[in-house]
């Protein structure tokens, strides 16, 4: 178990070391720090100069040592076009982009288990002949499609909720400004939320329902039949629990589709978030920023992956610990 | 009176193109306290009997026809709440494999107390304390300290002897044991099969013990019941079966034990294998294996006839018995006389 | 030696795999009828230039007196059957072009996925030990990434490294490579999973025996029965890689507006919905989502019907 566990943090440090790399080179080719710094009303001599002295002529390997060296000190440069600390910039930003991947995922449960449940409990059932049709149609319509088009209806033609930004905010704890506690910030989410929340949904809803199908194939929900339960405490005692934990982890692995996602959501609600601010720092060629955000969103993607491997051996540990498995 | 009879019990699985039969016109009874083997290799149908016996048939395949009845009450047209309330509670059932019998997020103690009271009103530390004996009485060693355990901390053997444990806790009239020790070790299966039998004494309850093995029967079954593709070509008491087994299928089973053979002889098989569903001989399903088919094995079905041993569906036993039988005489006739 | 071992292949052969699935699927109305629209999709995409009405490639393709005609039954305008777009470009034409586009995009990003995964696949299956081992755990670190991220993330740093009219040139083949690098263990590891099954079987120990080599092994006796799990995932990759390339160009990191795919469409189309110019979004909007929705409905089909054992319930 030790030995697994282990494994797991090498493989992520690993992996967060490669993405360190990419970032660090993404950085030294675009843009050049010094033009930044001076403008180009210095002479090249003076220019060489700086560069020497920030370490821009030193090899890679001792640049990119620096660099992480840096990293781990909390330090990822500063952005050009906010002139601030880059983890400062995205550090406000998170908090929104949490906040919707949060209420996004709490639809998404909510809506996907009962449905996912059901349609494994009455696989010929007509209902959930349909909810599967469904899913696969919500699978089938693209995330920028659903917000385009969720956004014009109710924000243009029927003006119910806002269409862009994040409304009011309150500051919680003194930690992060939230829009979770007053009714304009929850209006603002709504949209958003919902879209991601309606093409995740279906994914999940489909996994749910295989994985419940397999379960209640099993010998041991035989057993409890055979020992006379009830139907109700079957399927959701005995099955719903091994069912989820499997969609835990293939959830854990869909961290990355819904980084992605919240780009794309992010983008068309103009959500002031992670995601909107890196589609933004590639548009002005923000380097700093760019790799800055690679980094944090290497680094909150492997800590979930990681985490979720790691509590899934725990909480379950009749799994043959897979070396690979698929 | 029997306690479970079974009459002409048909079983199909229903496929979109053609039912596939997996039972044809079984027919048995149990009566109370009663010990019965039910033997086939495997594919014979033996397990598909024990679960239509419990309405836990995997989902094409439902009870044709033909009638189970428990105590005089007809099991076959029962609702779903119904069975409920019989199953654990009147018959109770033993699965194959100890490993995935048990669910894996649950505990032991879940598992058992959640049995009783779904069947009994009682509080949960009674039903606690009564798991907790019933544990003790398979020979479980610190009963109280496995109560608290995930099956994932048992061994096999422990596995089995918890999952008797729980049928047993609800008094069932009946237990329905699915060859309850092939997935265990050789060394352990006897001490398996010695507490089963033992706890079916104890308790006063029948046992119908699903078994590929005539070396577990032996030890256990008062009677035996020898299946072969989906029908019982053989049933009788089981010494007399074992010391004069009449049907070629239960002398090929027999012959084919490891000690039957002498030391470096190979082991008697049957030639060939068991026929799949969708490719059911005609007549007596066993001709194409059996030693002794004739014409009319490969046409017509034998029906049971008594041996003196026992009851058993062969023509040739049929032939032979009609020689023997001048009541029977015109049987006798035939052939080459 | 061809004639020694040729016979202990095993019979499923493909074409009559493929009847077989044909046959069955003629069963099944919803089946037949998404792979009849997925047919004319393809048809469409082909034959775009001969059925468009207008030529993409003409001068006078791209009218600005003609921008933003409603659809036919709204302008009575019979030139234009859909409308026309910002630029006055006939919107049928469009999609009919934007359409090739996706579908070549997909299937070219699909195609590379392919190549990568079989070669990755048999190596890792066939070889075993410590290069399965290695190769097994990249992919599921690759796999662990989601693809749209890496894409989006991959097609913007290149964005900003080449500016934007370079990229515009290099668009396609960029997201063709980026798409088709990013999925290949989905197909290692079936071919894999395929290879350590098959690597059992008799009639593999007697062509080794026979000295046949190993890589006449792979690719002869072993890749052939690859083919039905292939089939399976083939349709949901190549609608999963649309997809994504239409999502990728909406964000504007896809093609551009000049030689717009699907997505792009869609992309250009949204700005003008708020204005009322709808058609400009819907229409390719509809299209997308059906070419999706048919290939999903395929996938799951073949899926189901390819690997009988899912659907079973309880009493």
């Amino acid at each position: 178990m030790l030995s697994f566990v282990l494994r797991r943090l090498l493989q992520a440090v690993l992996v967060l070391l490669t993405i360190s790399f990419a970032s660090f080179m993404i950085q030294g080719k675009l843009g050049d720090p010094v033009r930044q710094m001076v403008g180009t009303s210095v002479s090249v001599e003076q220019r060489e100069a700086l560069r020497d002295e920030l370490g821009l002529n030193d090899p890679t390997l001792v640049q990119y040592g620096r660099f992480l060296g840096q990293a781990l000190q909390g330090d990822l440069g500063t952005s050009y076009y906010y002139k601030e600390s880059t983890l400062t910039v995205i550090a406000n930003r998170l908090p929104a982009t949490l906040e919707l991947s949060f209420c996004a995922l709490v639809l998404v449960i909510v809506m996907a288990t009962p449905l996912g449940v059901f349609a494994a409990i009455n696989p010929k059932n007509w209902l959930s002949r349909s909810i599967l049709l469904f899913s696969t149609l919500g699978l089938s319509i693209p995330i920028f499609i659903v917000a385009v088009f969720l956004m014009y209806f109710f924000a243009i033609e029927w003006r119910l909720l806002p269409s862009f930004g994040r409304g009011d905010t309150t500051q919680v704890l003194g930690l992060w400004q939230s829009g979770l506690f007053n009714k304009d910030g929850l209006m603002h989410l709504l949209l958003p939320s919902v879209s991601l929340a309606f093409v995740m949904t279906p994914i999940f809803i489909r996994l749910i329902r295989a994985e419940m199908i397999d379960v209640l194939q099993s010998d041991y929900i035989r057993f409890a039949w055979s020992k006379g339960i009830s139907a109700p405490r079957i399927y959701f005692i005995h099955a719903l629990k091994n069912t989820m934990l499997p969609v835990i982890t293939v959830g854990g692995i869909q961290t990355g589709t819904l980084i992605a996602y919240t780009i794309l959501t992010e983008s068309i609600f103009q959500w002031p978030g992670m995601g909107f601010l890196f589609m933004d720092a590639v548009t002005r060629v923000d380097a700093p920023l760019i790799s800055a955000y690679l980094i944090v969103v290497g680094l909150i993607f492997v800590v979930t992956n990681t985490l979720v491997d790691v509590v899934y051996g725990l909480v379950n540990p009749r799994v043959r610990i897979p070396g690979y498995s698929a | 009176m029997s306690l479970l009879s079974v009459n002409h019990l048909n079983v199909v699985f229903r496929q979109r193109h053609q039912d596939l039969q997996a039972l044809f016109d079984v027919s048995f009874s149990v009566s109370r306290g009663e010990r019965l083997a039910i033997v086939g290799e495997s594919g014979a149908g033996k397990s598909i009997l024990g679960y239509s016996l419990v309405n836990l048939l995997s989902k094409p395949g439902v009870i044709d026809s033909g009638s189970v009845k428990f105590d005089g009450r007809e099991l076959t047209t029962l609702t779903a709440r119904q069975w409920q309330e019989i199953r654990g509670k009147k018959i109770a059932m033993i699965f194959q494999d100890p490993m995935i019998t048990l669910n894996p997020v649950l505990s032991v103690g879940d598992q058992m107390v959640e049995a009783i009271r779904s069947h009994t009103r009682i509080n949960y530390n009674d039903a606690k304390k009564l798991a907790i004996e019933k544990l003790a009485h398979v020979r479980i060693s610190s009963p109280a300290q496995r109560f608290e355990q995930y099956p994932h901390e048992l061994s096999g053997g422990m596995r089995q002897r918890v999952i008797i444990a729980i049928v047993l806790l609800l008094r069932p009239e009946i237990i329905i044991a699915d060859e309850p020790t092939t997935a265990l070790d050789v060394t352990i299966q006897a001490g398996i099969l010695q507490l089963l039998k033992q706890v079916c004494e104890d308790n006063g309850v029948a046992l119908i013990l699903i078994t590929h093995d005539f070396g577990v029967v032996s030890r256990i079954a008062e009677r035996t019941i020898v299946m072969y593709a989906g029908r019982i070509v053989e049933q009788g008491p089981t010494l007399e079966i074992i010391n004069d087994p009449q049907h070629p299928y239960t002398q090929g089973l027999l012959n084919a034990l490891p000690q039957m053979a002498l030391p470096g002889q190979r082991l008697n098989q049957i030639q060939g294998n068991m026929p799949a569903l969708n490719n059911h001989p005609s007549g007596c399903a066993f001709h194409p294996r059996c030693p002794y088919a004739t014409d009319k094995c490969r046409e017509n079905t034998p029906g049971f006839v008594f041996s003196g041993v026992s009851t058993v569906a062969c023509f040739a036993i049929e032939d032979m018995l009609a020689e023997f039988d001048p009541e029977g005489g015109w049987q006798g006739e035939v052939e080459d006389e | 030696m061809n004639i020694l071992h040729r016979p202990l292949i095993p019979t499923s052969t493909k074409p009559t795999r493929l009847r077989h699935i044909l046959s069955a699927i003629r069963g099944d109305k919803l089946a037949l009828f998404a792979l009849l629209i997925f047919a004319f999709y393809c048809l469409v995409a082909l034959l775009a230039p001969l059925l468009a009405p207008y030529d993409s490639s003409s001068n006078d393709f791209m009218d600005l007196l003609n921008a933003e005609l409603p659809p036919y039954w709204q302008s009575g305008d019979s030139r234009f059957l859909l409308g026309t777009d910002t630029q006055g470009r006939d919107l049928l034409s469009v999609i009919l072009y934007g359409t090739r586009l996706s579908l070549t995009i997909g299937v070219c990003a699909v195609l590379i996925q392919l190549l990568l995964g079989v070669c990755i696949g048999l190596l890792s299956g066939y070889i075993g030990g410590r290069l399965d081992t290695f190769l097994m755990r990249c992919a599921d670190i690759q796999l662990s990434f989601s693809t749209m991220m890496v894409a989006i993330v991959v097609l913007a740093v290149f964005q900003a490294l080449f500016g934007n009219a370079a990229y515009q040139q290099l668009a396609m083949l960029m997201l063709i490579i980026v798409l088709g690098i990013a999925e290949w263990p989905i197909f290692a590891r079936i071919i894999r999973a395929c290879v350590l099954a098959e690597k059992e079987k008799e009639y593999v120990d007697a062509a080794r025996i026979m000295g046949v080599s190993k890589v006449r092994i792979m690719f002869r006796h072993i890749l052939p029965n690859t083919v039905s799990p292939i089939l399976v995932i083939l349709t949901i990759q190549i609608a999963n890689a649309i997809v994504a390339e239409a999502a990728l160009s909406f964000l504007g990191l896809g093609m551009p507006p000049t030689q717009p795919s699907l997505g792009a469409l869609i992309s250009s189309g949204v700005n003008y919905l708020f204005s009322g110019a709808w058609w400009i979004a819907v229409f390719p909007s509809i299209t997308l989502i059906i070419l999706i929705f048919v290939m999903n409905l395929l996938g799951d089909w073949l899926r189901d019907h390819l690997n009988p054992q899912t659907g079973k319930g309880v009493p």
